[in-house]
């Protein structure tokens, strides 16, 4: 099992974060040989903990610590302390992800060069291309065991993608599925095949369903090289005079202050307690925070364009039976700008429970309209639309100093407003996916609107030239050559895909680049 | 009337108030009555009257006529509780009922829970809805109402399923209309 590591080892790599980033980045460096030690700020659970009951799973799971809002998204108005769904445990959010699988589309690693100079959006090509990822790509998706790869069937389909896959056909749409699925559809890798339990959000309890706290840390304590630490808080990063990472102040499950040496840094915290870290670790060498000579950590915060249409028919469809996303229409995630938008957009069915429906379907939404839907409750049928939201500076993760949590910190304040052209997405997303429902005879549609954000991107983004982001094409900080970021925010732009398969992918590739660098003692 | 939990029966005033237009629910001593579905609240910390109003809200508010008033009242009685040790919520719903009764009164020349339709009363409550008490009451039900397991079959949802194996043989791909 995890061999304990001492606090003054400066041999270790000490990643902030066990989630798709963190998580697969510290159990593949394991497997490469190298010692690493992974703070993780949530409880450790096993699978047979989790609740097949959304408010319970909620309390359970979530990130709930104190976070505050601003801007004109409706989230600031209806959940103003809860701007993401995401999870504080070990394994981070991929306990709650549905497991869609999605690869980038070449031009979304493109998007200056592709959609030009959009006002108001903050457009950066990546770094890295399509080709560059892509056998990063293929050895995630094996990894992962996603589904119409590596010879592995598709999932089938439950009532609520019979509904979906009819509706689609109808109105044209060639591209349907049960999609690309990090979720067994048979045996594979000690794991079982999916029971179609549902409640995929709450954490799968069969293990069907790839997570980092499943499929992948227990790989890399079995090697002796990696320590998962739960309920260890990380407070800050710090730096030797040379300005190089030396060590992070974490406060551990008994309350106590520690300080954990390392040889490398790499944050993984999502992105926005990534960028808060790195924020609240300023220094007299850093005064704006670490690795912040840009000004960019903390900007061009992303939460992909979503939405969701849930549709009433006249006869049941226990849209809830079975895996949560259950098909992907892929048609609108072309380029096309002839439909009024840049970027495009995915349709993946959902589903909630009735205490979540109620929660997320019209939030303060109260009287006949809204209780006649959920009254409608067992006929209805769900998707939910992602598409890729453009980048802008002012979509910022900055401290509240006005709000500490409870060692004295300033909180995050995730600022938010939608560029034009997310609204123009999300008009023509919900038109088609009305269209869809209707094309089988639904009774009645409903444009519900986004949730809390699940999808976090973009507060650390990549870039060539130091100017333009916080971490170079490995996701290694143009400013601190042994500080790294290995989540969601080093995406320089959104794409419309799921974001998990690329985070992966990421963190295989960084892996492979910070064992290479500290073998040649670059780092 | 003989199904009254309170064994002294409905009194004068509940009989008289019980004709009014909230339903069955009436206020018998220091209780909420609603003989129909045979249950009764006791209400120490709270004015009853002012339970009873609350019921009626929560119906108007989330109106499911399939769902009897018992589950409302469930997602009313935390008010109760929590009003025995807090003073400012004790204030702040006996002090908007009393509102939405002025309001009533104004229009309708009777309480709040006693006029007629559910129409009528929600346009009051349309004239409150951007103030701390609506939102108080309208946020805890969206989980106080619809977090209750045993109103989840009456809107044909199953809950918790891996303890049942899934729905892998339990009809996850059943429909068969299309």
């Amino acid at each position: 099992m995890s061999a304990p590591f001492d606090l003054n080892d400066d041999s270790v790599v000490v990643i902030v974060g066990s989630g798709a980033g963190g998580g697969t980045l510290g159990t593949e460096l394991a497997l490469k040989g190298v010692k690493v030690v992974i703070l993780e700020a949530g409880q450790r659970h096993n699978m047979e903990d989790f609740v097949n009951n959304e408010w319970e799973s909620f309390a359970q799971l979530a990130w709930t610590d104190m976070r505050t809002t601003s801007g004109s998204w409706r989230v600031h108005k209806n959940f103003p302390n809860l701007p993401a769904w995401i999870v504080k445990a070990v394994g981070g959010s991929s306990v709650h992800w549905a497991g869609a699988s999605l690869r980038f589309q070449e031009h979304e690693f493109k998007t200056r060069t592709t959609y030009g100079d959009l006002d108001g959006a903050n457009l950066l090509d990546w770094p890295i291309t399509l080709a560059e990822l892509e056998p990063w790509y293929a050895k995630a998706e094996d990894r992962m065991g996603v589904t119409r790869t590596n010879g592995i069937p598709g999932l089938p389909g439950n009532n609520n993608f019979k509904v979906f896959e009819a509706g689609a056909k109808k109105v044209g749409y060639q591209e349907v599925s049960t999609g690309h699925m990090a979720i067994n559809s048979q045996p594979r890798a000690d794991r079982g095949s999916c029971q179609q339990i549902g409640f995929c959000f709450q954490g799968c309890k069969s293990g069907a369903k790839w997570s980092t706290l499943i499929a992948e840390i227990p790989r890399g304590e079995a090697t002796g090289n990696l320590e998962v630490r739960p309920q260890s808080m990380v407070l800050k990063i710090e730096h030797d005079a040379s300005g190089k990472a030396s060590g992070v102040v974490y406060v551990d499950k008994d309350g106590k202050t520690q300080r954990q040496k390392a040889r490398i840094v790499a944050v993984a915290g999502n992105s926005i307690e990534s960028p808060r870290l790195l924020l609240n670790s300023a220094s007299s060498q850093f005064p704006d925070g670490l690795a912040n000579s840009s000004g960019q950590v903390g900007r061009n915060y992303m939460r992909h364009m979503t939405g969701s249409v849930y549709a009433i028919f006249d006869k049941p469809v226990h849209m809830y039976r079975g895996t949560t996303m259950a098909g992907v229409v892929r048609d609108e995630a072309r380029y096309d700008t002839k439909r009024g938008f840049v970027g495009g957009y995915e349709m993946e069915t959902l589903s909630l429970g009735v205490p979540f429906m109620a929660a997320f379907l019209d939030p303060g939404g109260w009287g006949r309209s809204f209780t006649s839907a959920m009254d409608g409750y067992v006929n209805m049928a769900g998707m939910w639309l992602v598409g890729e939201d453009m980048p802008q500076e002012t979509n910022r993760v900055t401290l509240n100093t006005d709000v500490k949590d409870r060692f004295g910190l300033p909180v995050a304040d995730v600022h938010f407003d939608d560029h034009p052209n997310d609204v123009a997405m999300r008009n023509h997303a919900y038109a088609q996916g009305a269209a869809v429902y209707d094309a089988v005879g639904a009774t009645r549609t409903l444009p519900t609107p986004p949730y809390p954000s699940t999808h976090n991107l973009g507060t650390n983004r990549m870039s060539e030239k130091p100017r333009d982001g916080v971490v170079n094409r490995h996701g290694q900080t143009h400013d601190i050559p042994n500080l790294f970021v290995s989540d969601g925010s080093q995406f320089t732009t959104g794409g419309a895909e799921n974001p998990t398969l690329t985070i992966v992918a990421l963190a295989l590739r960084q892996a492979e680049f910070i064992a290479g660098e500290m073998s040649r003692k670059t780092i | 009337m003989t199904t009254l939990i309170d064994r002294r029966g409905p009194s004068r005033r509940a009989l008289l108030t019980g004709l009014g237009a909230a339903g069955a629910l009436m206020v018998s001593g220091a209780a909420v009555l609603n003989p129909r579905e045979a249950w009764g609240l006791e209400v120490t910390a709270l004015k009853p009257e002012t339970m009873r109003t609350l019921i009626v809200m929560a119906r108007d508010v989330y109106p499911h006529d399939r769902i009897p008033d018992r589950f409302y009242a469930i997602a009313m009685k935390p008010y109760e509780t929590g009003a025995a040790t807090d003073a400012a919520l004790k204030t702040l719903v006996e002090e908007g009922v009393i509102t939405l009764d002025t309001l009533a009164k104004a229009k309708h020349g009777v309480a709040y829970a006693d006029v007629g339709w559910e129409d009528q009363r929600v346009a009051l409550l349309r004239q409150i809805e951007d103030g701390a008490f609506f939102q108080k009451v309208r946020g805890g039900l969206v989980v106080g109402l619809y977090n209750q397991e045993d109103v989840w079959p009456i809107f044909g949802y199953e809950g918790s399923s891996a303890d049942k194996g899934g729905y892998i043989d339990r009809g996850f791909n059943d429909l068969a209309w299309l």
